[in-house]
């Protein structure tokens, strides 16, 4: 393989990681409270609020069941707005953005309707607010399985970000699609394929390695 | 001026001791839940009254379903009765917003059946968690919270977390964090039933200690009349959402009446006659039969030789069937079931001499 190549492979894969970096952290500052909110807002819970609850929820099923090439043609426009263009790397992070809040919403939702119901109950007696709760509770007690949630998340991103070579975002899937396969060069393909590969048993490993540093719920042998 | 006379502050005479300021007034609660679709209006309480005199604990017995855990809930707020006051150290708690209804609730300590600690956090973390919600800083938290595991017998366990600890030292755990802002209320939730008997034991002498040391109130709710009987000053045994006994705890458990207070009894002191003995009970003598007789001792009694005395002046022979003697609150109760062949005459004087003083004689049958 030339230089020339495994110059573009190591460009690529920083532009992944770049759009999949962004897209995670944005996601997560928006689809973490949307979480919350989702996970606390039903009938009798913390901040009960049903309607805005089941509102939030459609919208949130919707952008999920978009196929994620349609949503990056269909929001172009809006990736305009806040991209200042649509083709390139830093355009693609905005329906990878996009794609990602829902998904972290639902994946953080989950993750905190498993903490037992027993410690809210017990923090209400303490005469803790709503917002305390969430604070002091319900995320440090959540923590090990939003770890594992967002990890999840990451390693989905990676995939997605593949397919935004299809409307030039960059990226690894670019080079593979462009290089690999419109000019049939399988060891180019290969190689994208197995850094993607490393890339995810990364992702994977260091989040599982997190998540069990932050479970306390096993007994530890000293 | 005829201005009505008015108690001195911070004096009050004996007879308003009904209605303390402090510790904890229930009165005539009820909580209703309304009717859904599917299911009819539930009365989970119906008119509620109970007092808890600062300093004393009050047992609540009931079975599942009975309506205790609504009731406990009630007192902290964390659920609201559909009419009635609950008063907690002179503060209508019944009668706060959201906002006050949490700082009071720093005065009510609670423990719960499964403990509810969290796993994220230390012993140590744990107990500190209610100073942390109350904004205390962090140099004075540390300074309450290790005196606390010190109390429960924790200080070594303060780096642990739940998850390598015992069911006791969490439920231990459990204790140090109610009692974490010094409340003067302590609301106990089944806090012994998912444990072993022995770890009860110690649970319960826990708390006994805390009453005395700190002279706590508590209230506590349990389904096992054994935690009643080592805990309570006063017990209260609430049935389909009433109160259908209520009374200082030797009195209930020497005179239990009650159908629902006597099987609870029974469960724990050995008075309800052995199964083998209700089979071959028959209402009338049968020839060659003895009759068999309850006795219950009370208080100072319970300790006197009175069955061989009876037994010596009437020329009758008793037959144990079965008995027991146990401390209840402090003074010493028994029961014994006994048979004996005695003509009608000879059983009514056993049973009058028996009756002497502060026991209860009951004829059970006969047996043949």
């Amino acid at each position: 393989m030339s230089p020339e190549l495994i110059r573009m492979i190591a460009s690529s894969t920083l532009d992944t990681l770049y759009m999949v970096g962004l897209a995670g952290l944005f996601g997560t500052l928006i689809g973490l409270p949307l979480g919350i909110f989702l996970a606390t807002s039903q009938a009798g819970e913390l901040f009960a609020a049903p309607i805005a609850n089941r509102l939030i929820g459609v919208v949130v099923n919707a952008t999920r069941s978009t196929p994620f090439i349609i949503l990056v043609v269909a929001i172009v426009p809006l990736t305009r707005l806040i991209a200042g263009t649509s083709i390139g790397t830093a355009a693609a992070t905005v329906p990878l953005t996009i794609a990602a809040i829902p998904f972290i919403a639902r994946v953080i939702e989950a993750a905190i309707r498993e903490v037992d119901h027993g410690l809210i109950e017990a923090a209400r007696a303490f005469g803790a607010s709503p917002l305390q709760i969430v604070r002091k509770v319900l995320l440090p007690e959540a923590m090990p399985a939003v770890t594992m949630a967002l990890t999840l998340t990451i390693v989905s991103l990676l995939g997605y970000s593949a397919m935004v070579g299809a409307v030039g975002g960059g990226g690894l899937g670019d080079l593979g699609i462009r290089y690999g396969y419109q000019r049939f060069m399988p060891e180019v393909m290969l190689t994208v394929v197995l850094v993607l590969i490393a890339l995810v048993q990364g992702v994977q490993t260091l989040g599982d390695t997190l998540a069990r540093k932050l479970d306390k719920r096993r007994i530890r042998r000293h | 001026m005829n201005a009505p006379w008015q108690p001195p502050a911070g004096e009050r005479p004996a007879f308003v001791s009904t209605q303390p300021t402090t510790g904890i007034l229930i009165d005539r609660v009820r909580k209703v839940y309304s009717a859904r679709k599917s299911s009819a209006e539930v009365v989970a309480l119906d008119d509620i009254s109970l007092t808890v005199p600062k300093g004393s604990i009050l047992g609540v017995i009931g079975r599942s379903g009975a309506g205790k855990s609504t009731l406990i809930r009630l007192i902290n707020g964390l659920d609201k009765p559909s009419s009635g006051r609950v008063v907690v150290n002179g503060v209508e708690i019944t009668a706060l917003s959201e906002r006050d209804l949490r700082t009071a609730r720093r005065s009510i300590g609670m423990v719960f059946q499964h403990f509810n600690l969290l796993s994220s956090r230390t012993a140590f973390g744990n107990v500190a968690l209610p100073l942390e919600i109350a904004g205390t800083p962090k140099a004075e938290i540390e300074k309450r919270v290790l005196p606390l595991l010190d109390m429960v017998g924790l200080a070594d366990k303060r780096d642990r977390y739940p998850a390598e600890l015992s069911g006791g030292q969490k439920q231990r755990v459990g204790i140090a964090r109610a009692l974490a802002t010094e409340p003067s209320v302590l609301l106990s939730d089944e806090a012994t039933s998912a444990l072993d008997p022995e770890t009860t034991d110690q649970i319960l002498e826990l708390l006994k200690q805390i009453n005395r040391d700190l002279h706590l109130t508590i209230l506590f709710i349990t389904h096992e009349m054994a935690v009643v009987k080592a805990l309570a000053d006063r017990v209260a045994v609430i049935e389909g959402g009433r109160i259908v006994e209520d009374g200082a705890t030797f009195d209930v458990f020497a005179t239990p009446r009650h159908e629902v207070t006597r099987r609870f009894v029974s469960s724990v002191t050995g008075s309800g006659a052995p199964d083998w003995l209700l089979e071959k009970l028959q209402p009338h003598q049968p020839p060659g039969g003895q009759a068999v007789l309850r006795i219950t001792f009370k208080g100072s009694d319970a300790n006197q030789p009175l069955l061989s005395r009876v037994s010596r002046d009437l020329g009758v022979n008793l037959n144990i069937l079965s008995g027991q003697v146990e401390m209840i609150a402090g003074h010493p109760f028994g029961t014994l079931i006994v048979s004996l062949d005695a003509a009608p005459e000879v059983l009514r004087q056993v049973i009058a001499q028996l009756s002497a003083g502060n026991n209860l004689v009951e004829q059970l049958g006969y047996v043949a």
